[in-house]
């Protein structure tokens, strides 16, 4: 039976149809439907969770391997440097079931903080690499990832990328198959797991021997594959740079890599052999090009025509290898004037009055990873740094450190509910261990909002949808040694403005935690506003445009001319501004700030 | 072989439903035999941004992004958002447009105005091959103005001689009981729109 999946999903599929019994990740576009995938499709043979972060995935699944089951752990590029430091020594121990580490590139940065190359991993820490370019090989790639695992002692990475995660095409579906491997765990296996210096050194000479082994594997292996075609030309490419190429040039002779590390160097010279030129194609860093340069070989093209940045596309390959010929497509209108559509919060988001407070306040925020970033446009302009995942209380820390007294009442950190479990508290309780004064705003929208709403130990349920203890935020607080400790209603933005006022002027830590502001796209939790949406007196609106600072995507300006340039009472105005009530969801925010009453409560 | 393939590109704004629409459109393609692919950028792109799918079909299709200059079919949701992709349509490609306007931030804040005559500058290139349909009108008609991605999928019907009955079996395989009623009814009346 064949299907049309999605990369994530047909990854989720083949981790099922190989016989895992263990995934775990955190969400990170582009990989989050991995989970999703296999906690609502295979639940019945795999246990799947929401690690609270990516380093915590990681060992979870290793400790399911060492104990002899398949298990498998979904991250975003950026999620495996959280994940770095088990992973790197996991290539030391090795594994008993196959042990699977999914991580999804982003190149082009479209929801991520940097726009790294994930294939650098397998070369530092040693492991192999496969990297699919449609979903049939996602799912095949899997399954192979999870025998080579076991046939080398290694974990194996997968490498995807937002355009193969999220890209859909068919799929072959096959039968779940047991793995052979016997659950248990033996102490005798200590030297192999311990990883205390006697034993890495005896480990060390073996993750060498192995890497000599998966090369001489990956000369042999059949997704490897060579396509002769036309010979003045040969194109040494991988994952989603091979279908981008195929089609512009179908008949180029192609080395197409299914495994890019360890490369395998006796296929690469066959392949120097059978073509006159050879030319490389790879997406972000010369990561091929560097070490096929290396073994010795004269590369035609590469780095020097493709670009080392941004996306792929077949317009950007043929644009880069047709030089000169290049012929673009013909400009009917200049598009490039055109109004730009930035993502923005929703309306109703209860971080948007939020952040209209900090504005007010004047505070420098640290912000950290979530939708609050979309503060930072205009005209919130309300977020000052974004780092990774949990930097911001630290960064907020630190800076206040470096002021000193001037900078009391200046500064805060802002951090969402699931990005605080995941990195935010160790610099919590930094701050209180090391006697700062900084504050720190817990934005507790119930949910992982940016990710698509999933679940984390602070909602109160897993992955399944079972209820589960719930992260108390102000206990926990607490238990770090923060005594000032405040709740707020996010809405109320008089009491909002007096509560992080006083607080970011206290010369003591302290935590602030809105509370009754779950997502907007919310399934199980929902803020029960007073009128189902607000509308404009046009004879009171005066058009100040301060309504307008908010950003909400519900409210609008339009010019007015003639009599309508006079509101009721002969005050002059240029317009006034409307709100479009299918898009309001009755949030008062508006209401709250209008000085003129000119914001009214609508009638459903 | 490259000829065979028909490239499709969806445009809209995030939460109008363009990849549940292309989702019916693999599936659809796909029953009929034919390969299919299927792109879409999101994560941010439901918190109002633009969306843009690439939809081809074809006996063999290789990458899953069409070239700017090759789009057989635009169907767009949204007049500013099919506007932007106008110089990826092939010349004697065709424009399927929702006649409705959803204002990006800076129009909402009185920076820019929102482009004019969008329609009128489609039929300018395009001539004959502009098609516009009201799809805010009649989803509103049925009762969701929610569903207009499903009235547009009805519209975009029309250009292919699949069975309604392929459309509609595929169409409910995407969607909960609760809304397959609604749904029909929108596919039908944007089926006939055209």
């Amino acid at each position: 039976m064949e299907k049309v999946m999605q990369g994530n999903y047909a990854i989720a599929r083949g981790a099922w149809e190989a016989g895992a019994k263990v995934a775990c990740a955190y969400p990170g576009t582009p990989s989050s439907e991995i989970l999703f995938a296999i906690a609502n499709q295979y639940k019945d043979d795999i246990y799947a969770e929401w690690s609270p972060n990516e380093k915590v995935a990681l060992e979870v699944a290793s400790g399911a391997s060492f104990a002899g089951a398949r298990a498998i752990a979904c991250m975003k590029h950026v999620g495996l440097n959280v994940a770095s430091d088990p992973f790197m020594t996991l290539s030391y121990t090795g594994v008993k079931g196959g042990l699977v580490i999914v991580v999804a590139d982003d190149p082009y940065s479209h929801s991520s903080q940097n726009e790294q190359d994930s294939r650098h991993w397998a070369r530092f820490g040693k492991v192999p690499i496969l990297e699919p370019s449609d979903s049939q090989e996602c799912k095949d790639f899997t399954k192979i990832a999870f025998e080579i695992s076991e046939q080398f002692d290694t974990p194996v990475l997968l490498r995807s990328e937002t355009r193969v995660s999220h890209s859909f095409s068919p799929v072959k579906l096959e039968e779940r198959k047991e793995s052979t491997i016997p659950l248990g765990l033996n102490v005798k296996d200590a030297p192999k797991y311990t990883m205390i210096p006697i034993y890495v050194r005896v480990r060390r000479q073996f993750v060498e021997e192995r890497m000599k082994k998966l090369e001489a594997f990956s000369d042999e292996f059949q997704h490897n594959m060579m396509e002769i075609n036309d010979s003045k030309i040969g194109v040494i490419t991988s994952g989603i740079c091979y279908p981008y190429t195929k089609e512009i040039f179908p008949d180029h002779s192609y080395l197409k890599l299914g495994m890019v590390w360890p490369l395998p160097k006796k296929l690469i010279t066959q392949f120097f052999k059978k073509v006159e030129k050879v030319i490389i194609v790879e997406q972000l860093d010369p990561f091929l090009e560097t070490e096929i340069r290396a073994i010795g070989f004269k590369v035609y093209h590469g780095k020097d025509v493709t670009p080392p940045i941004y996306e792929f596309s077949p317009d950007v390959i043929e644009k880069s290898l047709k030089g000169k010929r290049y012929r673009p497509p013909k400009e009917r209108v200049n598009v490039e004037d055109l109004p730009k559509r930035p993502p923005n919060l929703c309306s109703g988001c209860s971080h948007r009055p939020l952040f209209y407070v900090l504005k007010k306040l004047g505070l420098f925020v640290f912000g950290d990873i979530g939708c609050y970033t979309l503060a930072t446009a205009p005209p919130l302009n309300a977020i000052h740094t974004t780092t990774c995942m949990g930097a911001g209380v630290g960064e907020a820390f630190g800076a206040s450190k470096a002021l000193g007294k001037e900078g009391l009442g200046k500064i805060c950190a802002v951090i969402g509910d699931s990005t605080f479990l995941h990195a935010g508290i160790t610099p919590l309780m930094d701050v209180v261990y090391n006697k700062g004064n900084s504050t720190t705003l817990i934005l507790d929208n119930e949910t992982t909002g940016m990710t698509g709403l999933q679940e984390h130990p602070g909602t109160g349920f897993t992955i399944r949808g079972e209820p589960t203890h719930r992260v108390d935020f102000e206990e926990l607080a607490k238990a770090l040694g923060v005594k000032h400790v405040r709740k707020v209603d996010p809405y109320n933005i008089k009491e909002a403005m007096e509560i992080i006022k006083e607080e970011v002027e206290r010369d003591e830590p302290s935590v602030i935690i809105t509370v009754n502001g779950p997502c907007m796209l919310h399934r199980r939790e929902k803020r029960k506003f007073e009128h189902p949406f607000y509308t404009v007196d046009p004879d009171q609106c005066r058009g100040c445009g301060l309504c307008l600072e908010i950003g909400c995507p519900a409210i609008s300006w339009k010019e007015v001319c003639g009599e309508e340039a006079l509101t009721k009472d002969g005050q002059k105005r240029k317009g006034v501004v409307q709100i479009n009530s299918l898009q309001c969801p009755g949030c008062s925010v508006c209401y709250q700030i209008c000085k003129f009453e000119a914001i009214i409560p609508g009638k459903a | 072989m490259k000829d065979n393939v028909t490239n499709v590109l969806l445009s809209g704004v995030g939460g109008q439903g363009t990849i549940l629409a292309s989702d019916i459109l693999c599936t659809v393609f796909h029953e009929n035999g034919y390969d299919v692919k299927k792109s879409e950028v999101h994560g941010m792109a439901q918190r109002g941004g633009d969306v843009t799918t690439h939809f081809r079909f074809g006996k063999k299709v290789y990458s899953p992004l069409i070239k700017c200059g090759e789009v057989d079919y635009l169907l767009s949701f949204e007049l500013l958002e099919g506007f932007r992709y106008i110089n990826w349509v092939k010349d004697n490609g065709k424009v399927i447009l929702n006649n409705q306007e959803i204002n990006p931030p800076v129009v909402n804040l009185g920076k820019t105005e929102y482009p004019k005559n969008v329609v009128g500058t489609f039929k300018k290139f395009f001539n004959g091959n502009v098609f516009i349909v009201y799809g805010l009108e009649i989803a509103s008609e049925i009762g969701d103005p929610r569903i207009v991605n499903i009235v547009m999928l009805g519209a975009f019907s029309n250009f292919f001689e699949i069975e309604e009955e392929i459309w509609e079996r595929s169409l409910l395989q995407h969607l909960p009981q609760k809304v397959q009623e609604l749904n029909l009814s929108a596919f039908r009346r944007g089926r006939n729109a055209l």
